[in-house]
């Protein structure tokens, strides 16, 4: 009976303390929201933005046969559903730049005499140039290449016919007629050749490297600055700070410029070890680098702020940020494909600062573009940058009353 | 020149209101060059709320007031480096030692470089924080804390300190010594506003204002709000004081009881001036309650007792009795 009653107790202390603490959670929205907004966010992006496969890459065409045979070639190649022609271009310099800049991740060149190579017995031969920066584009480029190779080898086209056959077999047609050896055409009626660029070893550290020095930049300028100005609060040498002369604008930059430094302190950094420890090529100019990361810090800086502003303690800010950086890191191109995501994740995508800086970074550091190449990236990243500068500015004015 | 007799605060119906509520209503205040001036009331009563729109961190939201003679808020920016402020909770940082610190203090009130120096040696000598020179201000105790603040708010020698509630949770020998600094900074013509919980305090102060829901109930030097009370406080002594204070709380003579050991402290109903018929008719009262041999002295009144009395009778009392001048 003595322990009964012990255990009794023991339950009814241990159901005072679970009570407790299910009244202080109900009570504390933001970790509520937490608790059900992180995992609701995570299953959406994982379920429906994140696609592991690249699909509809976009590719350049640089077709110099201009004719029905490329054409169908052409047709061949976005059938695979791994290339989407986007852009058609007329010079291989052409080409460079749209693969520099980030825009295309392949080029397909047809040689003027595609027909000339089937006369000669040798196939179709065109060339497939790819941006292997990214691993994960260069495999899957690959892949399909030598996947449509063997779909329009005659023996393994399946009985049942389809363009692919027929394709096949228009290419082995010719040669049937004219060429002593038709055989080989048979075997192989199309060859691509493969033409990897920029990171033609294919190593991940090499193209992940770049993008950390976004995502860091992302947790440290946007966190560290949000909980640096919550902690001033929090403690309340903000109040005895704004009964001192010092000016609302000296007070931000004094207290931010510091962090500006920690960034590229950082940048460095990860350049350094980048470099040092995995051999990651710097091709771009480090200047336009780190103009490009200036103004990504600002953008940051300007978002830690709006954060700060609406934050009450360090662990609410960090709680916050955690919203902004789960998405950066998800829906960015960081981590998964970027073309590979549904419209509306792209559309969130184009809106968060790392996936312009990302593009930037990548673009520079990797495949040695330069700055002007990216406007686009750099007004976005700047219209960000007014657009939460301007948030911040109301939301501190509203706070202090 | 007039300039000398003009006061260093002067705040006319002054009000600020959250939402509904009414946290400072319509409050005339005029504080002299020199004064130690008190804000007493309880929590939620508008202290910290005046004081942060004297120092014009906040806009009233009717009247006006002005501060060493600027216009508050619209000239709160000349006013800034004229005055030292400490905040309710312990405002500096807690990772940076004392002379560190102070440093920052003194840069951010804009001092050059050798007056820096000169004036933080000045004070780490008169305080005694010396000692502590290179400790961080983490380290510190609270009373050492609060000495730290004050001195950091002082050193740009301002003309008017204000202070919110400087002692809380402070061991009274600190606050003794704090104290002792306030009285040598206002020595030296420093003007103080201070808000305290602390009746000891309280009584420290050339001047009071007591403030209850935003609204001025008291004014005075403390002798005079204490002499006001005078004859309506009287101590009883019987053998169980608890069942007599249980006994006497709703007797119509009486305003108030509260026990202080084996002592009851009785603050007669209003009315009630403690004559000897007065004492005598207590006394009668609690030997028909049937305690035996009640001793009923007369006491002096303290600021407790006002506080007291002035909670008490607030419904039916306008705003302005019980203003005393000095």
């Amino acid at each position: 009976m003595h322990s009964a009653g012990a255990i009794s107790a023991s339950l009814g202390r241990l159901l005072a303390i679970a009570r407790k603490e299910v009244r202080q959670l109900a009570r504390d929205r933001l970790t509520l929201a937490m608790m059900v907004g992180i995992p609701a966010l995570q299953l959406l992006l994982f379920g429906y933005a994140i696609d592991l496969d690249v699909r509809r890459m976009h590719t350049a065409l640089l077709d110099r046969s201009r004719s029905t045979l490329s054409r169908e070639l052409v047709g061949q190649l976005e059938a695979t559903q791994a290339f989407e022609f986007t852009h058609e271009v007329f010079s291989e310099r052409e080409a460079d730049r749209l693969m520099e800049r980030g825009d295309v991740k392949c080029v397909v060149v047809i040689p003027p005499d595609l027909d000339r190579y089937l006369y000669r017995g040798r196939g179709a031969e065109i060339s497939l140039w790819i941006d292997a920066s990214n691993p994960t584009v260069a495999s899957a480029a690959t892949q399909a290449a030598r996947g449509l190779e063997r779909t329009l080898e005659g023996r393994e086209v399946p009985g049942s016919g389809g363009s692919r056959m027929a394709l096949g077999r228009r290419l082995a047609r010719p040669l049937a007629t004219l060429d002593p050896t038709p055989d080989l055409v048979r075997r192989q009626p199309l060859r691509i050749s493969l033409l990897p660029l920029y990171n033609p070893e294919r190593r991940t550290a090499v193209f992940i490297v770049p993008g950390l020095i976004g995502t860091i930049l992302t947790m440290t300028m946007m966190l560290m600055t949000a909980v640096a100005v919550v902690r001033e609060r929090e403690r309340g040498t903000l109040e005895f700070l704004i009964a001192t002369p010092v000016r609302r604008s000296e007070l931000m930059v004094g207290k931010l410029a510091p962090y500006v430094a920690v960034g590229h302190l950082q940048i460095a950094l990860v350049l350094l070890l980048g470099v040092g420890l995995f051999g990651m090529p710097i091709h771009g100019s480090l200047v336009h680098l780190l103009a490009a990361s200036a103004l990504f810090i600002a953008a940051m800086l300007a978002l830690g702020l709006v954060i700060s502003a609406r934050a009450q303690t360090q662990f609410q800010a960090m709680q916050m940020s955690f919203f902004v950086f789960l998405p950066s890191i998800l829906l960015s191109g960081f981590m998964f494909p970027f073309e590979a995501m549904p419209p509306a994740a792209q559309w969130i995508g184009e809106i968060l600062p790392l996936t312009q800086y990302l593009r930037i970074v990548r673009g520079v550091l990797l495949r040695g573009a330069s700055l002007e190449s990216f406007g686009s990236e750099l007004v976005a990243l700047a219209g960000f940058f007014a657009g939460v500068l301007l948030l911040a500015a109301v939301s501190f004015r509203k706070r202090l009353g | 020149m007039t300039a000398s007799v003009e006061p260093v605060i002067c705040a006319r119906s002054l009000s600020r209101s959250f939402g509904a509520r009414r946290a400072v209503d319509s409050l005339d205040l005029a504080i002299a060059p020199g004064e130690i001036f008190g804000l007493l009331g309880p929590n939620g009563s508008g202290k910290s709320t005046l004081m942060r729109m004297l120092l014009g961190l906040l806009a009233p939201t009717a009247g006006t007031a002005r501060v060493l003679g600027y216009e508050i808020p619209a000239e709160a920016e000349r006013l800034r480096p004229r005055v030292g402020y400490m905040t309710q909770h312990f405002s500096l940082y807690t990772e940076l030692s004392v002379e560190e610190n102070l440093q920052f203090s003194a840069a951010i009130f804009g001092l050059g470089r050798a007056e820096r120096a000169r004036r933080i040696e000045e004070a780490l000598h008169a305080t005694g924080l010396d000692a502590y020179r290179s400790a961080r201000a983490a380290e510190l105790s609270g009373g050492w804390q609060q000495r730290l603040a004050l001195t950091a708010a002082s050193l740009h020698e301002p003309k008017l300190l204000v202070l919110d509630e400087p002692t809380a949770g402070v061991d009274p020998q600190s606050r003794r010594m704090f104290w002792e600094r306030l009285f040598e900074l206002a020595a030296q013509g420093t003007t103080i506003l201070v808000s305290t919980h602390y009746m000891d305090e309280a009584v420290r102060c050339h001047r009071l204002c007591i403030l209850r829901e935003g609204r001025r109930v008291a004014l005075g030097t403390p002798t005079a709000l204490t002499h006001d009370l005078h004859g309506r406080v009287v101590e009883v002594e019987v053998s169980n004081p608890e069942s007599a204070l249980m006994a006497l709380r709703d007797h119509p003579l009486i305003a108030s009881v509260a026990q202080f050991g084996k002592v009851l402290h009785v603050l007669l109903a209003e009315g009630q001036t403690g004559t000897e018929a007065t004492l005598r008719e207590l006394a009668r009262v609690l030997e028909a309650l049937g305690f035996e041999q009640p001793a009923v002295v007369p006491c002096p009144a303290n600021l407790e007792d006002v506080f007291v009395a002035l909670l008490l009778g607030q419904q039916s009392r306008p705003t302005s009795t019980l203003v005393v001048d000095a």
